[in-house]
């Protein structure tokens, strides 16, 4: 196995910086990654960067059919390589992420507060039956998630009220992403590739926090 | 002055609509008020049954609506009440067949002529539930005490929050006092503790009400009837007055004897 792909949100969709290597390798990696977590890139628009390698306009026009086939839309490609940079061109696809959502940003914040990797999106109501948030980076959530409601983060999801629906954080992967709420009883719990059902219903509700410890996914009491 | 539009809906079928309809709208009109209830179920119509009405049916919501008649001619006057219209669904047509903007301009119109226009949503969130939220300042969510319907309320909240009609009004039907106290069905606080919208109302699952239906006859004007009493007292709170809640024998806290007490110091 090579160097995993690092998959990150973005403001305008995900991010996959692809590893070195051999493409005819790589390429197979960055299907099956997408594939295991099709729930989660379903619909997504997604930006490539691949560093300086070549290239053709035939591979690339492969690649966005098969990824059009999981739903989901190539849209950049970040390259230092000027074959590359040609056939990106040539099918209309971006060569930067959006210039002019960078030139807004700009505007409104004139410093540069921004954390990498740590957007996250804050819902404040009640997510009811129905109700489905899904994020690249992490959900918080003031209100209860109701059961028959369905959250999937790419990061932690944080909840500030009962968490009674279906909830998976650090769905592309991320082990360490946790889940926390004031009173922790989903549906059903997962966190990257692990899948919990809570407990009957306690007498007693507690915040509490889920997290994969030692291959486990675990829940325990929150402690100040 | 102009009448209040409001829309029973539930998402999931059989749990009260059409009787809770028909009974609020009796209640209504029993108050002196000018009530027109509305069968939005178009292609499995009932509510022209539970009113007992069914025989009466010349043109219907559709026909109204393709122009064939006017109005007036497709309302029905109750058999006992001065005051109390129905308006019937087709039985011959589907959902498709009227759409969220004809039943506006139908409201609007009726607006003018009555106190209250009460419409009966049919089950679902397809296109039959859009026609009977869209002209409503009201929408009042009916359950029972099951986790399905429950579940179903919570999605049906959730689209008519969705659709700026406000958080709606809960009524929860068909309590059985013995089986909460034995832990067997959800009591009122678990479904607040989910829904967490405002309680309209708790109607007491009583037989009476099956058996007026039948003949066609509302159990609110039945003075003997729990559940009908029930649905007078809902009927008054969403005319606005301030009734307090009737105790179910379901908890005995403070709240419980509270109200028993207002309640025997009270109508009875």
């Amino acid at each position: 196995m090579n160097t995993p792909l690092a998959i990150k949100g973005i403001r305008d969709g995900i991010l996959i910086t692809v590893p070195e290597g051999d493409w005819a390798e790589v390429l197979p990696n960055l299907l099956e990654a997408i594939q295991k977590q099709a729930d989660f890139f379903r619909g997504a628009r997604l930006a490539l960067q691949i560093e300086n390698r070549d290239i053709s306009a035939a591979e690339l026009g492969r690649l966005r059919d098969m990824l059009a086939e999981e739903e989901i839309t190539l849209w950049a490609i970040l390259t230092t390589s000027a074959t590359t940079r040609g056939a990106a061109a040539d099918l209309g696809l971006e060569l930067e992420l959006s210039k002019t959502t960078h030139a807004e940003r700009d505007d409104e914040l004139p410093l540069e507060t921004r954390l990498q990797g740590e957007e996250a999106v804050l819902v404040e109501r009640t997510l009811r039956s129905g109700h489905n948030v899904r994020y690249a980076g992490h959900v918080i959530v003031l209100g209860d998630v109701n059961p028959g409601a369905e959250i999937v983060a790419g990061g932690h999801v944080i909840v500030w009220g009962r968490l009674r629906g279906t909830v998976h954080a650090g769905a592309v992967g991320n082990e360490s992403a946790t889940v926390c709420a004031l009173d922790l009883s989903p549906t059903q719990l997962r966190i990257a590739g692990q899948i919990a059902i809570s407990p009957g219903r306690r007498s007693k509700t507690m915040p509490e926090i889920a997290c994969i410890r030692d291959g486990q996914l675990i829940a325990e009491p929150w402690q100040t | 002055m102009s009448g209040k539009v409001a829309t029973i809906t539930s998402g999931k079928g059989g749990v009260g609509k059409t009787t809770a309809t028909a009974n609020l709208g009796a209640a209504l009109a029993n108050m002196g008020l000018r009530v027109v209830c509305i069968d939005a179920d178009i292609g499995l119509r009932n509510l022209d049954v539970v009113m007992g009405l069914e025989n009466r049916i010349v043109y219907d919501l559709v026909d109204v609506v393709e122009g064939r008649c006017k109005l007036r001619q497709a309302m029905i006057r109750d058999k006992r009440l001065e005051e109390f219209y129905l308006i019937p669904a087709a039985q011959t047509r589907d959902k498709t067949a009227v759409s969220p903007q004809d039943m506006i301009r139908l409201s609007d119109e009726l607006r003018a002529d009555f106190d209250w226009i009460l419409i009966d949503s049919p089950a679902g969130i397809e296109r039959g539930f859009r026609n009977a939220i869209a002209p409503a300042d009201i929408v009042v969510i009916i359950t029972n005490p099951e986790v399905s319907a429950v579940r179903d309320a919570d999605r049906i909240i959730g689209l008519v929050e969705a659709e700026d009609k406000g958080p709606g009004k809960l009524i929860i039907n068909r309590v059985k006092p013995e089986m909460i106290k034995r832990g067997d069905m959800l009591g009122t606080d678990d479904v607040l503790d989910v829904l967490a919208i405002d309680l309209v109302g708790v109607v007491p699952d009583d037989e009476s009400v099956i058996v007026a239906a039948n003949k066609g006859l509302a159990v609110v004007l039945d003075p003997r009837s729990k559940a009908g009493g029930a649905f007078r007292n809902i009927a008054r709170r969403l005319n606005g007055e301030d009734v307090p809640f009737e105790a179910l024998d379901e908890h005995d806290g403070f709240f419980g004897r509270l109200s028993r007490l207002v309640k025997t110091g009270g109508e009875g």
